[in-house]
């Protein structure tokens, strides 16, 4: 990847996210593959608060942000307009959200959007937890994480839940671009949106996106822990097109253990000290293990 | 309905069925699918979804329309809030109905009164004819001001009553409310760049919801404006200048206060207890938000008696209008003004209903009273 002038992205320096944000990362280059031609409609989160801080903004494109839940029915209207106003041929509708807004609050909202099958991007940047709110648990957040409505203690060993699969809610929509990629991989994330945006109707990138302070990582890691979260088979990078698998990242051949992604976090640190933890971890590469075997990722 | 929203030429519709609202939308989806109508029809999976949906199609610089009631309303209400503080000019008609539980589907004002606070124009019809003559107002109002609209009309008594109306057709609308331009800098154009929807901390944001405040407010001044124009090009406009409408209260020693369709049955009883000598006048509102604090005061300067008719309540306090109306009259009028909740549910209000609140406001109870 060539060097580029940070003011020559489309999203531009002066944010104020955390050093190391996954997410940032990610959305840079989202929106780099998107070009000019594009429309956001952004969710509340961390990406909207850190960038656009009335009266400046980090957006280089026309941007808009309404509510939490919304950005996928805005978006609708947006191309709504834009077909009313013969331009929808050559703007591109962007929807973005985090993993609250997607697979929580707003999760009505896409299903709408990809039912009536609206010619909309949508990019979950996932962090698997409500990073702007303070780290409490998402359907996102992976079993086992500690979170601030998670605290591993007599009764708990962290999240008592496993994370939805957004993957198989879109394809049951009939999502005709399904895929999913992290911020350590950001050709992948390139490949993917550009692949996404010549396809007509609903298309849906989940991007796992390591939030520094939320795992409690050192702010080095975004990309790296995006890497290994993919060669563990902890989060599978794979894609679909019309619901057929087209591409799947594999795994190494020596496939890297559980422990060797999660030692890197705090949010799964009580899980090496607790007595409890070691069938935990067994439950987590049981996860991983069957993950491999599912998208065939050996 | 149907046909007046068609000929105001919104770009973009986005709904979701409720009753009594239910064929205004069914008859525009018609009007798209059979060809008569040009606009994007968008089947939302909620109203929460249909507020968004104009919300960002307005954003994107297109005239809009949605349609709800009741819990649609309700569900709404975040969306309402933020299209208004993002001045989009979005129009909704809100088919007012009551709010559960229990549930009901009939009408009453409740829906639309519980958002007051929300940054939107709320304007009220009596009749159908009104109501179509608002919807024209409502746009000009709207693209003029930025500021969204929300009109009015009571579920089933207007929503589902055959009356004859005039229905303006597009090249005479036209004459009053052009094509919708919008603001270069304040829409969605990627050949214009803007941010929409950013946050304010608190160093901005007083001042942001303080000129929100300021410009709802200053609506008073436009809505009497535009009620003289919209009389220059069809003929007719709302009683009043627009704001507020006197029945007979030039010499009322009673005066009546209420708002939206029971107005007419207000009038009708006036009509006849005047027959009879007693001298009683209505001051009907037609702007809710902004509210009409100058005309009000000056229409009941000279009552003795205020009732004011609600047909919503804030739970807690009394009749939602009651204490606008105290609040406009403190310091100016001295007359004691006493509050009257009626037809909540679809209850019928009848002419004797009217006739007993009329003898309830000499009275000494300064309670809300339910009269149904």
């Amino acid at each position: 990847m060539k060097y580029k002038n940070p003011f020559e992205h489309l999203l531009n320096p002066g944010h104020t996210a955390c050093p190391g944000c996954g997410q940032l990362i990610a959305a840079r280059h989202v929106l780099d593959a998107c070009g000019p031609n594009t429309i956001i409609a952004n969710a509340t989160g961390c990406l909207e608060v850190t960038t656009s801080k009335h009266p400046t903004s980090s957006w280089r494109v026309p941007w808009i942000h309404s509510l939490f839940e919304n950005p996928s029915a805005v978006a609708t209207g947006i191309e709504a307009a834009l077909k009313a106003k013969g331009l929808d041929k050559k703007v591109n509708v962007l929807a973005q959200g985090g993993d609250g807004s997607t697979f929580d609050i707003g999760i009505g909202l896409i299903s709408g959007m990809w039912e009536r099958g609206d010619n909309i991007l949508y990019v979950c940047y996932d962090t698997e937890v409500y990073s702007n709110t303070g780290y409490q648990s998402s359907g996102a957040t992976p079993h086992d994480a500690f979170t601030r409505t998670a605290w591993p203690g007599k009764q708990s060993v962290g999240n008592i839940k496993f994370k939805k699969d957004m993957l198989a809610i879109a394809l049951a929509h009939k999502v005709p671009y399904v895929a999913a990629t992290t911020s350590g991989l950001i050709e992948d994330i390139k490949r993917k949106v550009k692949k996404a945006l010549a396809i007509q109707g609903p298309k849906f990138i989940h991007i796992l996106t390591p939030c520094v302070p939320g795992w409690g990582i050192e702010d080095n890691m975004a990309i790296e822990l995006g890497k290994l979260a993919q060669k563990t088979g902890f989060f599978p990078v794979v894609e679909f097109l019309n619901g057929e698998m087209i591409s799947n990242m594999k795994v190494p051949q020596a496939v890297p253990k559980v422990e060797e992604y999660l030692k890197h976090h705090i949010r799964f640190k009580h899980l090496f000290k607790d007595p409890r933890g070691k069938e935990q971890l067994q439950i987590l590469q049981n996860i991983c293990d069957e993950n491999i075997k599912k998208y065939n990722l050996k | 309905m149907a046909e007046i929203v068609k000929n105001l030429r919104p770009a973009v519709v986005s709904a979701y069925p409720i009753t009594p609202q239910t064929h205004i939308v069914e008859d525009l989806a018609k009007m798209r699918d059979e060809g008569s109508a040009d606009f994007e029809y968008i089947n939302a999976e909620s109203e929460f979804a249909a507020a968004s949906i104009v919300l960002g199609a307005s954003a994107t610089g297109v005239r809009t329309y949605t349609s709800t009631s009741s819990q649609g309303l309700l569900l709404m209400a975040e969306v309402l809030f933020n299209i208004a503080g993002l001045r989009l000019p979005v129009v909704i008609t809100c088919t007012n109905r009551a709010v559960s539980s229990p549930i009901n589907i009939w009408n009453d004002q409740q829906d639309a009164v519980t958002i007051r606070d929300a940054g939107w124009l709320q304007l009220y019809g009596e009749t159908n004819q009104e109501v179509v003559d608002l919807h024209i107002l409502a746009y000009k109002l709207a693209e003029s001001l930025l500021l969204p609209a929300m009109v009015n009309m009571d579920g089933f008594v207007l929503t589902h009553t055959y009356e004859p109306v005039v229905i303006p057709d597009q090249d005479l609308i036209k004459k009053f409310l052009p094509a919708y331009v919008p603001a270069k800098d304040l829409i969605l154009d990627v050949n214009n760049p803007r941010s929409l929807g950013t946050f304010a901390a608190p160093d901005k944001y007083m001042e942001i919801r303080q000129e929100l405040f300021e410009d709802v407010l200053a609506a008073k001044k436009e809505i009497i404006k535009q009620n003289t124009e919209f009389k220059k090009v069809f003929g007719r406009s709302l009683g009043g200048n627009g704001l507020v409408e006197e029945y007979k209260t030039k010499d009322a020693e009673i005066i009546l206060v209420a708002m939206g369709s029971v107005c007419g049955t207000i009038k009708e009883t006036i009509d006849q207890l005047r027959l009879k000598g007693k001298k009683v006048g209505l001051l009907k509102i037609i702007s809710f938000r902004p509210f009409p604090d100058e005309e009000v005061a000056a229409s009941l300067s000279k009552a003795k008696y205020i009732g004011m008719v609600d047909k919503s309540i804030s739970l807690g306090t009394e009749g939602i209008l009651a204490s606008d109306l105290k609040r406009t009259c403190y310091g100016k009028i001295k007359a004691p003004i006493k509050s009257f909740v009626v037809g909540l549910g679809g209850r019928d209000v009848t002419e004797a209903m009217i006739e007993k609140i009329v003898g309830l406001v000499k009275g000494k109870n300064d309670e809300t009273q339910f009269v149904g």
